[in-house]
């Protein structure tokens, strides 16, 4: 184990903003990959349902 | 007779649910190595005596870096087949590939940045693998932009391929860059002497983190695509018939 406490592992060393800063748009940057893909699929599947119908009706 | 089956998969619209069904598996894969990844990189791998606790950046920096060169080459590779052979699926899956291409490069620049200014005092510096590796996150982009600025999706296609394969050259100049020239970025020897396995685990780490980034990036890339072919064919019947939750 690394951290004595909470507080250490947060700071990383004094490095605390780099380390985090890294970490956490990595993260960001994938959550918000991830969400927007889902969210064109959905867009995309809707679109052709209401093309869809409206070609049917 | 076995290979009647690939060119099954060749088409879209039996890769599209092929696609569907392996792309969450991937991304549960992906999830359990990033937690053991993330794991090893904050509680079992010791500080380092040189950086301190900085040096955690490079569980991140380095697979962020090894995927933006392989997705590259990846693309650049699909775009080729689908340049020479005209097979659609071919050219779809580059266009899948290269928003998350460009996002690990993004990814290695920005952990890069944020590990330069306390170890160089810069965010940045134009020196030759840094350099070559913002060619990089340009390339996918022109890729990307050419390739949305033509309406013909074929045409769009085998222009974007060009590029693509044109800029493959980058790839082998942003790996050896820092032999080539005598830069500021450190080569992969970083001392870690608190325990002898210091090194290992560190090694460790970054194994586990890389394939950890492998399987998110092709559990994305399978969704993108997913989203590429619908969008392409919606006119085709197949795509049509599709449900509601396809």
């Amino acid at each position: 184990m690394n951290w004595e406490s909470l507080s250490a592992f947060i700071e990383m060393g004094g490095y605390g903003t780099y380390v985090w800063g890294s970490f956490a748009v990595t993260i960001v940057c994938f959550a918000l990959e991830v969400v927007g893909l889902s969210v064109r699929h959905q867009h995309v599947l809707h679109e052709r349902n209401a093309h869809h119908h409206e070609a049917s009706t | 007779m076995s290979d009647i089956r690939w060119y099954k998969f060749s088409s879209p619209q039996t890769f599209y649910p092929l696609a569907g069904a392996l792309a969450p598996w991937f991304g549960v894969a992906a999830a359990l190595f990033a937690g053991y990844g993330l794991y090893i990189s904050f509680f079992l791998a010791p500080t380092d005596f040189q950086q301190g606790e900085a040096y955690r950046i490079i569980f991140i920096h380095v697979p962020a870096a090894w995927m933006s060169m392989f997705l590259y080459l990846i693309m650049a590779g699909w775009a080729a087949i689908g340049l020479a052979w005209h097979t659609r699926l071919s050219s779809m899956m580059a266009v899948a590939i290269a928003p998350t291409g460009a996002l690990m490069t993004f990814i290695a620049l920005w952990t890069g940045a944020l590990w330069g200014k306390p170890m160089w005092g810069a965010w940045w510096v134009w020196d030759a693998r840094l350099t070559s590796e913002l060619i990089l996150l340009f390339l996918y982009l022109g890729f990307m932009f050419l390739h949305a600025a033509i309406d013909d999706p074929r045409r769009a296609d085998r222009a974007a391929a060009v590029i693509a394969i044109v800029g493959a050259i980058n790839v082998p100049i942003i790996y050896f860059s820092v032999k080539w020239w005598n830069t500021l970025h450190q080569g992969a020897s970083v001392s870690l002497t608190r325990i002898p396995t210091m090194a290992s685990t560190m090694l460790w780490g970054m194994l586990i983190m890389s394939i950890a980034f492998w399987l998110y990036a092709i559990a994305v890339v399978l969704i993108r695509v997913r989203c590429v072919i619908l969008e392409r064919e919606r006119n085709a019947d197949w795509v049509k018939q599709l449900g509601a939750d396809a």
